[in-house]
């Protein structure tokens, strides 16, 4: 029942999904990004901040747990993008690294640096974290540049032996910005960040002349988006992808593969299209109705489901879902970059625990956020950023 | 082919290096000071004595600035395996990724969620509900450090595997081999009791430098109180594992213990070092030079430790790399040079057996498989050249190790005497104890950076014990782009490092609001 092809498609499912999840909690860096023009008072900016500093730790972990499972179920992607796209990757890291300090440091007495430091800190990390990202996620529709040959770990050599994945760009990683595609899933995974974070704020603030700002920020930010993602969709769509013939492993070029992918998994085509739907209802009702606040929600699980569709697009149905430009035969696939059968099963039996971590997550997100929060909020409660 | 040089093995480890041991700054106080601070909210649920809630809302606050810093130098390591060692992340991901993975599912998710509570939810939820928080908190911390010491012990001591030659890589056969491998215990233990030895400490100074400015009394001597106990019972527990880590080094690593002892010409019945200094003439294992200038030894004690008999053998660095003395199994030890023709053979083998599978001779295939798998207990020093390059940076190993083993048994004394005089209700007036127990503070620090020195350099040249050096095991860049992201981190974390402890000092000044 369990076999291994079920165990890489599972694998792949997770993943895709976790990409979702990690696009949903985004909207942390989509609000950092606007700190400075949501926000005009210093009042103002504390309480953004406080409503997001109560966030921020389950987007950076989402980002470690998508880390962390990919390199559990595909190591060669791990080894390969990570070691060749050296710069996309460090410069994220970077950015990360900016945000987890800066919440707890920003208004703590003895901070030699300011307070504006570590918002600026935030700002960067809200606006590179989340373009980069989007444009890391664009070359596994558009390809990057490297090799892959395990025979060269036997190159016994008085330094030591060849690397089995080499990056064939000297950029390392950061050519990816040559790629308007890339640059339109970069720019709309921004806006679609700053858009759920105007809707969270909505949602979240008890505080009239922030939520009456944050609403037509929904718009500002939301029509980018549209405008971003409809271009980036199209042109991946009917653009050649790279398809992998399911009998020789053998990668080719194929015309409109990622729709022919769409129109081959139905099902995944009809939750991309709901997802898609429940993103435009977020933003449409929160744009045109009066009271209607629960944008986020629609938002969000309309987020979370149109990119867990992507990634399933960019994998499924005999798709290499990171492909080489350089050498066709080098692209990894969920057969030839995935662990073990063994792992994976093990891995398997492990993410059954998932459903208790999205339990004790619930309980306490809705343990803090009984109530909207207010600047009264930040006087009485005892620890506030 | 590209060629990967030294310098780029050097850098990319100098940025392992350089990140670890700014995480390992950070780690060990949330680790011990996270489980005293629960243990004095536990006394505030159980009494309802208000000063017991704000002398753990004081540390609490203490906990989160070290945190968030502590976070933040951990993303980089997760994912510097890939960035810096891509082959290694091929080579053994299959085993190493699963930890790592799992540390994220059950460990981080759990801190992350509960820290949230812990901070925000002192007016938002029930008393009990907020203790549970806490402690699920510091449970999350603990196993995050379970998950990150298997992988760790796996690299010491790989276990549960088996190498695929199709697919050129080592693949998990076992899991509950990997989990629990007794070298993986004795690491989370001595690791988090390291933790819990330092949050003492941490908690023992500051308390004293409240007593020393006459101020706060009764939280400083609470505090003190609790943290000299949880720090003596965390020393004591830290000698018992120590033992049982040197004793897992001296049956899976010997050259690591030779290194940690100097001690180059293995004898029976060997003494510890207690005190030595070593002959920094000395530069290779076979010249005549003596390695100690001077030492003072206690006998026997090294091989009643490393092999529980006063009179067992333990090989020294010649013994190691030269071969011909008896194993406790009773076979003879190899060379490195026989190690070597062995690890070239199984390399070969895996060569020629990729060449006999592409050309459909299958017979040949299952020959080379079988040498492949009789010989590949000694593939990584196929990727050596000499004896001397087996062997670790002896002083580095050597000074550290024996500095890590004082400071530990000093601790031991001062937790001892501070227990004593707060028992004799005297610590109000002991300024000299005061003033000890504060410039104790770094020495924990210090003793717990050593340990992982003697832990990492003294297995070099391995990541993956004698199946992968680290030349190759490293990614493909230039050395250039290694050189700017060590520069680029080194700078940030310690700009960072000194916000830290600049708030740190400043809220400790402002002191806990009674």
């Amino acid at each position: 029942m369990i076999t291994y092809s079920f165990l890489q498609h599972y694998w792949w499912f997770v993943i895709s999904l976790l990409c979702g999840v990690l696009t949903f909690l985004l909207f942390v860096q989509g609000g950092q990004s606007m700190l400075y023009s949501l926000a005009k008072t210093d009042d103002e900016k504390k309480l953004l901040l406080n409503a997001l500093g109560r966030k921020w730790e389950y987007t950076f972990t989402t980002l470690v747990t998508f880390g962390g499972a990919f390199f559990a179920s595909f190591p060669l992607f791990y080894s390969t993008s990570f070691g060749g796209a050296y710069w996309v990757w460090m410069l994220l890291l970077f950015c990360f690294v900016l945000q987890a300090v800066s919440y707890e440091f920003h208004s703590k007495p003895g901070n030699i640096f300011g307070a504006n430091t570590y918002r600026a800190f935030l700002f960067i990390n809200g606006v590179l974290g989340t373009f980069l990202l989007g444009v890391a996620v664009g070359t596994f529709f558009t390809g990057s540049a490297f090799s892959v040959n395990k025979e060269n770990l036997l190159s016994v050599g008085n330094t030591g032996g060849g690397v089995i994945s080499r990056w064939e760009n000297p950029f390392h990683g950061l050519e990816a910005l040559g790629n308007l595609s890339n640059w339109c899933l970069g720019l709309s995974i921004l806006f679609l960040a700053r858009t759920l974070a105007a809707l969270f704020f909505v949602n979240r603030l008890d505080h009239a002349a922030l939520v009456e700002k944050s609403k037509k920020y929904v718009l500002y930010n939301g029509a980018p988006f549209v405008i971003f993602f409809l271009i980036f969709l199209i042109w991946t769509l009917f653009a050649e992808g790279f398809a992998v013939d399911p009998g020789s492993g053998i990668v080719s070029m194929e015309k409109m593969k990622y729709w022919h992918n769409f129109l081959q998994m139905p099902i995944v085509l009809v939750m991309f299209l709901l997802g898609v739907a429940a993103v435009l209802y977020g933003i449409a009702g929160t744009v045109f109705k009066n009271n209607f606040r629960k944008g986020i929600w629609y938002s969000g699980v309309g987020t979370v489901l149109t990119v867990t569709m992507l990634m399933l697009i960019a994998g499924y149905n005999h798709t290499a879902y990171y492909p080489s430009t350089y050498d066709l035969q080098s692209s990894l696939t969920i057969q030839n970059s995935s662990s073990s059968e063994f792992t994976l099963k093990v891995m398997f039996y492990v993410s059954l625990l998932v459903p208790v971590v999205i339990g004790y997550i619930a309980y306490a997100w809705r343990s803090l956020e009984k109530k909207r929060l207010s600047m009264e909020d930040l006087k009485s409660d005892e620890h506030t950023y | 082919m590209e060629i990967l040089n030294a310098s780029l093995v050097n850098w990319s480890r100098a940025q392992f290096a350089m990140t670890a041991a700014y995480h390992w700054l950070f780690v060990p106080l949330t680790l011990g000071l996270g489980v005293m601070m629960a243990i004095m909210e536990t006394k505030y649920v159980r009494t309802g004595d208000e000063k017991w809630r704000k002398t753990a809302k004081f540390w609490q606050t203490i906990f989160g600035i070290n945190f968030a810093i502590g976070v933040a130098t951990g993303i980089i390591l997760e994912f510097q395996f890939g960035t810096n060692w891509s082959n290694y992340s091929w080579f053994v991901g299959d085993i190493f990724g699963a930890p790592l993975a799992i540390e994220a599912i059950v460990a981080f998710f759990l801190e992350a969620t509960f820290i949230s509570i812990m901070f925000f939810g002192w007016n938002r939820v029930s008393k009990k509900a907020h203790l549970t928080a806490t402690w699920l908190t510091i449970l999350g911390a603990t196993l995050s450090a379970y998950w990150i010491l298997v992988a760790n012990a796996w690299m010491q001591h790989p276990v549960g595997m088996n190498f695929n030659p199709d697919t050129v890589r080592n693949e998990m056969t076992d899991f509950w081999a990997v989990a629990l491998s007794p070298v993986a215990v004795n690491k989370f233990f001595h690791a988090v009791l390291s933790g819990w030895g330092l949050g003492a400490s941490f908690v023992v100074g500051v308390g004293s430098w409240y007593l020393l400015k006459k101020r706060h009394v009764d939280f400083a001597l609470k505090s003190i109180k609790m943290g000299a106990v949880f720090g003596f019972i965390s020393f004591i527990l830290l000698a018992v594992t120590g033992d049982g880590s040197a004793y897992q080094v001296a049956q899976k690593q010997p050259m690591k213990l030779a290194s940690m002892e100097g001690l180059y010409k293995g004898k029976s019945g060997a003494g510890m070092v207690a005190f030595g200094i070593l002959n920094p003439n000395k530069q290779a294992y076979n010249d005549t030079i003596d390695p100690y200038y001077f030492k003072i030894e206690l006998p026997k004690l090294l091989s009643l430790l490393g092999y529980r008999d006063i009179n067992a053998f333990v090989p020294g660095i010649n013994d190691i790399v030269e071969g011909g003395y008896t194993l406790p199994d009773g076979e003879k030890a190899l060379s490195f040079d026989e190690k070597k023709e062995r690890g070239q053979l199984a390399i070969r083998a895996l060569a020629n057996y990729q060449k006999a599978k592409k050309e459909g001779r299958d017979s040949d295939a299952t020959e080379y498989k079988n040498t492949l798998h009789e010989n590949y207990a000694y593939f990584g020093y196929g990727y050596l050249t000499k004896g001397q390059d087996s062997i670790p940076h002896v002083p580095l190993t050597f000074y550290s190790f024996h500095l890590m083993v004082i400071i530990g048994f000093y601790f031991i004394l001062m937790f001892a005497i501070v227990w004593y005089v707060v028992h004799k209700k005297k610590m109000e007036t002991a300024t000299w104890l005061q003033y000890i127990a504060l410039w104790s503070i770094p020495l924990a620090y210090l003793a717990g950076q050593l340990g992982w020195i003697v832990a990492e350099v003294g297995r070099q040249p391995w990541t993956i014990q004698d199946v992968l050096p680290v030349q190759a095991a490293v990614s493909g860049l230039s050395t250039g782009n290694v050189i700017t992201t060590f520069i680029l981190f080194a700078t940030l974390f310690t700009l960072l490092l000194v916000a830290e402890v600049t708030i740190m000092v400043k809220q400790i000044k402002k002191g806990p609001e009674l």
